[in-house]
């Protein structure tokens, strides 16, 4: 690492600062920016979808003038919102949850914790960032092109995808989201291999693997798995293209009809999609929950004052999800057709999966006993993603199996276990993160009270949110309807939309009092002290926020690993990674 | 806590790669990892459309296997004649690695022109992305998108090599510039002898 001879250098333009800035700290805040800005628009196309749910055709010309298409004469349109729910799942998973915790935290963290300068690849970085961001813009601007943005469901299933005349969504907003999506793996990808050869390649003296904490390894794994995954992904985006524009039916059978118009297409079929879409699809639900876990397991210690659980256990655990995750893409698709036996495969392989999850849960939980808690705002959060990852966890066992799945398939059942998991741990764990990593960004502390005020509108919301559409699916109602009011068997579930929409609002309009809590304690929030959570991470030795190049002229030396809270005969509860071992005794 | 100091492996330097690589090389090799799973994603969806179809066209018939053969010959030259730019580049000796990598390119370049050819000859016999004078349909589809997924590959892999012989003539590429371009390169042929077996011969 002797490339960087002058490490406090920095540019001095504005430009080159803050907005085509090649330093990982600036990096990793404006991906949590795009992020929470590509929050703001996911979780208003969701209020839409909720006033449709409660009040279904109900006139509201203030919106007609947003969208005079999908809205016109104030009154949504079917296809309208299934352009809403295909891009509020898109948004939210690539372009909020992706960004913030690995592109956002990945790159803020990864040089930081393991004693670094900067990633390997401080252009490439940049680049990865200005990637992405016309990739937001294309998926918000598809809104606006002819026929609306995608209406094909986030998993972009064929025929509604491939075939451009089969809703009007499928036109040019289908197109536009294949772009975006493209864009967004380019950049991913591009971030990956980054925080794969910087966490491989660059760590500083005495930082073995061994002794990185748990949220890196987290990022790592998550980094290999996307890695490994998103060329899946990739190759059969391009073939959906090639079916759109170019004449060819990988996804198409012969003998399909739309509007009375018999396809051309032969050969395909779209059950090769579903199989690719997946093969990406479930492992990047770990790549999103994994460093939710990591950041939660990084946080315990800190607010128990005691070592983590079962460091070693968890690393293990992580590479088994891994693996495993690879393997169990069918659990998507009992209902396909498949095979009973193939079935009993990825069911197999699915339940297995809850062995390292609930090695990992009991490790959090017993990284609590014993110690001497303490509840700032990200302790908070981090109990709540503990309980979500317990409870949410429990609905994975229904749909794992196929025996039940096929009852609960495409239900609300499936909606409520997935916000409860892929959306609310990786929700909370962010708002953990950013509350505990907000004085090293700005070198401010965010608002405690405001902070709290804020997990006690989210946290229990939650649940009255998706633990009612558990129930829902169990009665059958199925997801990505347009209006419920026309089924008899579900005239009982009425009043539950309505519960259901009143709490989202709440939800959504809690979530302006952190945007509101992280801006003004950027510019007002009271000066953060050098080390204010007494934490033994790297990353607390440093200024606040680090100069660039993070630290001075020397790197720092690591000599224990990260979790040495009260070790027996030291002279505080919480030993930093720097501190030689004459010091105080090392404990791992 | 059980912990014990033992367990801990001796201390770590820092900076020196687990793999004993620089972090430019040991991106690339994750590059090409990721880059040959989208070919390996390609090759699989090609496997399954093949078992699936009913008839699959006698690739002996209608392609001329001893033209692709040389066209395999000459994308594995190439391979050959990279393996001596990167030793060359290793001793310093700068007018070794501009032949050979300019050799190299002409190979691609060769190899580029003998598919052109060989895409003419189908396309005017009827092959197209919908369309497959042979029987079963997507027969075409997967052959121009696979073969063509991999010539954009060797174009790629052209323009990198000239831009290295360019560099390497002013003097300003370095010799792990040269064999990191040469990895991308055997990557391309590697993955030509996937296509080459799956999609010709078997």
């Amino acid at each position: 690492m002797a490339e960087l001879a002058n490490p406090v250098h920095q540019p001095s333009s504005f430009l080159r600062r803050y907005i085509f800035s090649q330093d990982h700290k600036v990096i990793g805040i404006q991906y949590l920016i795009t992020a929470m800005f590509m929050g703001i628009v996911g979780g208003l196309l969701a209020m839409l979808m909720r006033i449709q749910l409660a009040w279904p055709g109900q006139n509201m010309p203030l919106l007609s003038k947003l969208f005079p298409d999908g809205m016109a004469g104030g009154v949504m349109k079917p296809e309208f919102y299934l352009s809403l729910i295909t891009m509020h799942g898109t948004i939210m998973i690539f372009f909020v949850v992706s960004l913030a915790l690995v592109g956002g935290f990945g790159n803020f963290l990864i040089p930081l914790q393991i004693g670094a300068r900067d990633m390997a690849f401080p252009f490439l970085n940049m680049l990865s960032f200005w990637t992405i961001v016309p990739g937001c813009l294309i998926m918000m601007g598809s809104f606006f092109v002819e026929g609306g943005a995608a209406a094909s469901g986030w998993t972009a299933y064929p025929p509604l995808s491939a075939v451009r005349s089969a809703v009007p969504g499928s036109n040019w907003g289908q197109t536009w989201w294949i772009v975006g999506m493209a864009l967004f793996i380019i950049s991913f990808t591009m971030g990956g291999l980054n925080f794969v050869t910087t966490i491989l390649d660059q760590r500083t003296k005495g930082m073995s693997m061994m002794r990185m904490p748990l949220v890196v390894w987290a990022l790592f794994i998550a980094s290999v798995i996307g890695l490994l995954t998103f060329p899946a992904l990739l190759a059969a985006a391009i073939l959906l293209l090639f079916d759109r524009h170019f004449g060819t039916s990988f996804y198409l059978p012969s003998g399909l009809y739309f509007g009375n118009h018999l396809l051309p297409n032969k050969g395909g079929t779209p059950l090769l999609w579903q199989h690719l879409f997946w093969f990406l699809g479930h492992p990047e639900v770990y790549v999103l929950i994994l460093p939710a876990l990591g950041i939660t397991l990084d946080l315990l210690p800190v607010f128990t004052r005691k070592p983590v659980f079962g460091y070693r256990m968890t690393i293990y655990c992580l590479y088994a999800i891994a693996i495993l995750s690879m393997i169990v893409w069918g659990h998507h698709m009992y209902v396909s057709g498949m095979s009973p036996y193939v079935g009993e495969f990825f069911a197999i392989g699915t339940l297995s999966i809850t062995l390292p999850s609930t090695i990992i849960g009991v490790n959090m939980i017993a990284s609590l006993w014993g110690g001497s808690l303490r509840f700032p705002a990200p302790m908070l959060f981090v109990i709540g993603v503990i309980v979500f990852f317990g409870t949410g966890g429990f609905g994975g066992l229904f749909l794992g199996n196929a025996t039940s799945d096929i009852q609960l398939h495409d239900t609300y059942f499936v909606v409520g276990h997935f916000h409860l998991m892929i959306g609310g741990i990786t929700l909370l764990a962010a708002f953990a993160a950013v509350y505990y990593w907000f004085p090293k960004m700005f070198g401010r502390m965010m608002s405690d009270r405001l902070a709290k005020l804020h997990f006690w509108l989210t946290f229990p919301t939650f649940y009255a949110l998706f633990l009612v559409m558990h129930y829902q699916g169990l009665a059958g109602m199925p997801r990505r309807y347009y209006a419920f009011d026309k089924y008899e068997f579900l005239s009982g579930m009425v009043k539950s939309q309505v519960h259901i929409s009143l709490v989202a609002f709440v939800l959504g309009a809690a979530q302006f009092i952190f945007l509101f809590n992280f801006f003004w304690s950027i510019f007002r929030g009271a000066k953060a002290e050098p080390n204010p959570w007494n934490a033994a991470t790297l990353e607390w030795t440093t200024a606040s926020p680090p100069p660039h190049g993070n630290w001075g002229e020397e790197l720092p030396e690591v000599h224990r690993w990260p979790y040495d809270y009260s070790v027996p005969g030291a002279a505080s509860d919480c030993t930093p990674q720097t501190v030689p071992p004459g010091i105080a005794p090392v404990a791992m | 806590m059980e912990i014990t100091a033992a367990a801990q492996p001796a201390n770590w330097d820092g900076g020196v790669s687990p793999f004993g690589i620089g972090w430019s090389k040991l991106m690339m090799w994750l590059f090409i990892v990721s880059d040959g799973l989208v070919f390996a994603g390609f090759l699989a969806i090609y496997g399954f459309i093949r078992l699936a179809s009913p008839d699959w066209p006698d690739r002996s018939r209608m392609f001329h296997l001893d033209f692709i053969a040389l066209m395999t010959f000459t994308l594995i030259s190439s391979s050959a004649t990279m393996a001596t730019a990167v030793a060359a580049a290793r001793e310093g000796n700068r007018k070794t690695v501009l032949r050979f990598l300019l050799l190299t390119v002409l190979g691609g370049c060769a190899f580029l022109g003998m598919q052109a050819y060989e895409w003419t000859g189908l396309i005017r016999e009827g092959a197209g992305l919908g369309s497959n004078p042979w029987g079963a349909p997507l027969f075409g589809a997967c052959f121009f998108v696979l073969t063509g997924f991999h010539g954009s590959h060797v174009l790629s892999g052209v323009i990198v090599l000239a831009m290295t012989a360019v560099r390497s003539r002013m003097g300003m590429a370095r010799a792990e510039g040269v064999e990191l371009a040469g990895l991308y390169w055997h990557f391309v042929d590697l993955v030509w002898v996937f296509i080459f077996t799956l999609f010709y011969l078997i």
